[in-house]
């Protein structure tokens, strides 16, 4: 039986611990971004998309724009979020948490809350980044932060789960390396589906990250490679698996408690 | 009066088959220290793991404070602070952050006097600032009590505390927990040191392989268990038992210049003048004598190496 209502305190402190966490790398955490989101925009927007056309009636450099917040904000969302329950493993710090009066629900939120946190602000500073190099004019400017918003707390469970999982700091890296980030640079980051000839634009649908880009190209630009229906149904679907998962690694203790 | 912690059949058996605990039955009273006492893998930290919800038993039930640690886990973890063998830290958080985060955890409210408290009873109050990689282990041990501490748990459970701590810590250690009972705080701690059960404890649990062996007060345990030896020193070492004394069931130690004599402190009759004249009459003669206590070390070894204890003494 849980009591009724929510340990705030105890999540506040995790969330701002990990707030804390986050801040004492400051600088790294938000140059980073800004030096290579401007590198980008440097090699693809002036040197090669000078010589782009136009992709259905947008400017190459301000085409990517969307694609390259969404490469950074899944790198963070996965990386933040699952070094931070991995730390606690690690350190050995977890018996804390775990030993607390808090509900698995209260910890997912305030790990994964900050993680968020911490990754809308990342592709909002690569947004204003954009704006140093490009005019960029968002048609759904609510739409927008809800999407960020719904896939900083997306990737951040996912995250999470990683983090659960890994046992050592490499299988930590192998996947945000590995898989997530060719199936971004594949995804439609940096081009549209439609500029693939077939076969690959057909093999290219089952990369579930094309969806995702294309829904958010479609807050800026109000289009996308796929309809925004289409893009909401699988961050939705996307949404639904982790939480499954999160939920069935607190039921069964997975890698936390034996 | 009701007992703050009650552990019935717990029992728990790892992925690997491996079993930890077998049946526990154990009460904890309010306000009291009970020591754990056991080897190395005895299942000490498994027991203590499973009341504070880092371990899932595989059986039986527990309350604490009257509340089940399954179904009704917030309010029963709420009573309960854990200061765990390892020293588990935060390397670049400061100290008094980490306490702070610690109380806020356990959903209280910031007390900051409080806080204040904790660290200076705790000698900690100067380091407040400094991160916890900079400290020693000492420090860094009672960083891990402040921590503890800092919810104001009615039960506190100490696992292993003065492992690998030095003499003065010890010392300091063990005050602190007796500062604590005055306050009332009920104290489970886990040792293999029986000097420490000995100098605190007011209650004894000896556990081994998983089994509870054996529950009592510290003194009376000592009592009932303890046994006394009497040496006798002699004049010139002897090669044998002499022919008078072969009924008593002595031993020849020490290349038989001692006589050992061994006996229950706490038969209604003393057999030890009767032994003392039978020696005058044997013509033994001997320059000196002297009795020691059995302690807590010597039960424990005798129970952990016996295997296993009779039903009797278990019951008794």
């Amino acid at each position: 039986m849980n009591p009724p209502s929510l340990n705030w305190r105890g999540m506040a402190a995790i969330y701002r611990f990990e707030i804390h966490r986050f801040a004492r790398t400051i600088w790294t955490s938000l140059m980073t971004p800004v030096i290579t989101t401007s590198l980008y925009f440097i090699v693809f927007g002036s040197a090669i998309g000078s010589r782009m056309t136009d992709i259905g009636g947008i400017p190459y450099a301000a085409f990517i724009v969307p694609g390259l917040i969404m490469l950074s904000m899944f790198q963070e969302s996965i990386f933040n979020a699952s070094f931070g329950i991995y730390m606690p493993k690690w350190t050995g710090t977890i018996y804390e948490i775990l030993s607390a009066p808090l509900s698995s629900l209260e910890i997912v939120l305030a790990y994964v809350g900050a993680a968020a946190s911490k990754s809308i602000m990342v592709g909002m500073v690569i947004f204003a980044t954009a704006h140093l190099f490009v005019d960029v004019d968002v048609a759904h400017p609510l739409a927008m932060v809800g999407f960020m918003a719904l896939i900083a707390i997306s990737f951040c469970l996912f995250g999470f789960i990683l983090g659960v999982w890994a046992q050592s700091f490499e299988q930590l890296q192998v996947i945000p390396l590995l898989v997530i980030m060719p199936m971004t640079f594949l995804g439609g980051a940096f081009y549209s589906i439609h500029m693939l000839p077939e076969p690959w634009r057909t093999i290219t649908l089952f990369n579930p990250i094309i969806y995702l880009i294309s829904g958010f190209r479609w807050t800026f630009f109000g289009k996308g490679d796929v309809s925004i229906g289409i893009s909401l149904i699988f961050i939705a679907a996307m949404l639904a698996l982790c939480i499954g998962a999160v939920a069935w690694i607190f039921r069964t203790g997975y890698r936390l408690k034996k | 009066m009701n007992p703050i912690i009650s552990i019935s059949g717990v029992g728990k058996t790892y992925a690997s088959g491996h079993v930890a605990l077998g049946a526990v039955d154990l009460d904890i009273r309010e306000g009291e220290i009970f020591a754990l006492l056991g080897p190395n893998g005895a299942g000490k930290t498994t027991l203590i793991s499973v009341i504070c919800g880092l371990v899932t038993p595989s059986s039986g039930t527990i309350s604490v404070a009257g509340h089940d640690i399954i179904r009704d886990y917030k309010a029963a973890r709420s009573t309960i602070g854990l200061v765990p063998q390892e020293l588990h830290t935060d390397a670049f958080e400061k100290v008094i952050d980490t306490v702070q985060f610690s109380r806020g955890l356990f959903g209280k409210p910031r007390d900051d006097a409080f806080i204040e408290k904790i660290l200076r009873d705790l000698t900690l109050w100067d380091k407040r600032n400094s991160k916890i990689m900079e400290l020693s282990g000492g420090m860094k041990r009672r960083v891990m009590i402040a921590k503890a501490l800092a919810h104001e748990p009615r039960i506190l459970f100490l696992d292993e505390p003065t492992a690998g701590v030095d003499v003065e810590l010890r010392k300091d250690m063990w005050r602190l927990v007796r500062r604590l009972r005055e306050t009332g705080v009920t104290i489970i701690l886990t040792t293999h040191y029986i000097e420490e059960a000995e100098e605190m404890a007011d209650r004894v649990g000896v556990i081994n392989k998983g089994q509870l062996l054996l529950v009592d007060d510290k003194d009376v345990l000592m009592h009932k268990l303890g046994t006394k030896t009497m040496t006798i020193h002699l004049d010139e070492a002897v090669t044998a038992i002499p022919e008078a004394l072969q009924h008593w069931n002595l031993n020849l130690v020490r290349d038989g210049r001692d006589i050992e004599y061994t006996y229950d402190a706490t038969a209604q009759q003393s057999e030890v003048p009767a032994l003392i004249s039978a020696l005058q009459l044997s013509g033994v003669s001997y320059a000196d004598i002297s009795t020691r206590q059995s302690t807590l070390e010597d039960i424990f070894v005798g129970l952990v190496h016996a295997g296993d204890v009779s039903e009797a003494e278990v019951q008794a």
